[in-house]
């Protein structure tokens, strides 16, 4: 089957319902897996067990940003190619970005207050955190002012757009202004500096949070047709009583 | 297990994490039955999609 024919809902919906059981089997497997390396590895020498947040903390950051990657993606395929999934990708995505970015800001609070002394501070890295989140706020509320899918689609595509600016401004604040919150120790050019006992567990969470995106943010899609074709449906009956 | 002296910041950030989780699952399985119902009962008045009415006349 060509890459193309996924653009067609109906497939779409056929190859996913095989698919997704697969992706939650995979999803259970690496948390377990996950799970077992956070309760085998060390506490950390100077923060003790209060280190074991990073292995929530720190996928669900990247995850945050990922999702506005692939909504920024999708807005393209919304904006340059009009691809028919591209707005039902983008708009099943948005409240689970969402989600993972309210849960890395709690996180990082609740790391933060025994490691800095205090929940908050309006550094770089947090402050635009907390700015992507506000923009997937925005973007969830844009969904839901325009009522037509297509016309809404297009605004949230641009919005999306403008938001990724955001993205490397989250990802080099710690570089450019001076901050509570520690540099990159994983994604960096000299390799990670964590010591496996600490980067294996960090890993495996890592690969089990991105395959719970890709189960849900698929079983979102498939609603997300759903609710279109109901919506379509409940158009033509409208029509119907109308007798139009 | 020991948790050290902040055991309730651990203890909260992964009940969080899995408060969070947990609320993601229940949004799509709640949303996917309400979209089934919602299918089912206007097939059920016999409003269709024309692919789908297309499909039923040709077989």
């Amino acid at each position: 089957m060509a890459l193309i024919d996924l653009a067609n809902p109906s497939r779409f919906l056929a190859l996913s319902g095989r698919l997704l059981p697969w992706l939650a089997g995979a999803t259970l497997l690496a948390f377990a897996f996950g799970i077992k390396e956070i309760i085998v590895s060390p506490d950390d020498y100077q923060q003790g067990a209060a280190a074991k947040i990073m292995f929530i903390h720190v996928p669900s950051a990247w995850l945050a940003m990922f999702i506005w990657v692939t909504m920024s993606v999708a807005a393209l395929g919304t904006l340059v190619w009009r691809h028919p999934l591209a707005d039902v990708a983008a708009k099943a995505a948005a409240p689970i970005g969402t989600a993972f970015t309210l849960q890395c800001l709690v996180t990082g609070m609740l790391w933060g207050r025994p490691m800095w002394g205090t929940y908050w501070v309006w550094d770089g890295r947090l402050t635009s955190v907390l700015v992507l989140f506000l923009m997937y706020l925005g973007v969830l509320a844009l969904w839901r002012t325009i009522e037509e899918p297509a016309r809404a689609a297009r605004a949230v595509a641009v919005l999306t757009l403008v938001g990724a600016i955001n993205l490397p401004i989250i990802k080099f604040s710690v570089d450019w202004w001076s901050t509570l919150h520690q540099p990159a120790s994983v994604l960096r050019l000299g390799g990670p500096t964590i010591h496996p006992s600490i980067l294996i567990p960090l890993l495996t969470m890592a690969l089990a949070f991105f395959l719970l995106f890709f189960t849900l943010h698929l079983a979102a899609m498939r609603n997300e047709i759903m609710r279109r074709r109901v919506r379509t449906l409940m158009l033509m009956q409208a029509d119907a009583a109308a007798g139009r | 297990m020991d948790l050290g002296p902040n055991a309730a910041f651990l203890v909260g950030a992964y009940t969080f994490a899995l408060l969070i989780v947990a609320a993601l699952i229940a949004w799509i399985v709640v949303d996917n039955r309400r979209q089934r119902q919602l299918l089912s009962e206007l097939e059920a008045r016999g409003i269709t999609r024309r692919s789908e009415r297309a499909a039923e006349r040709v077989s």
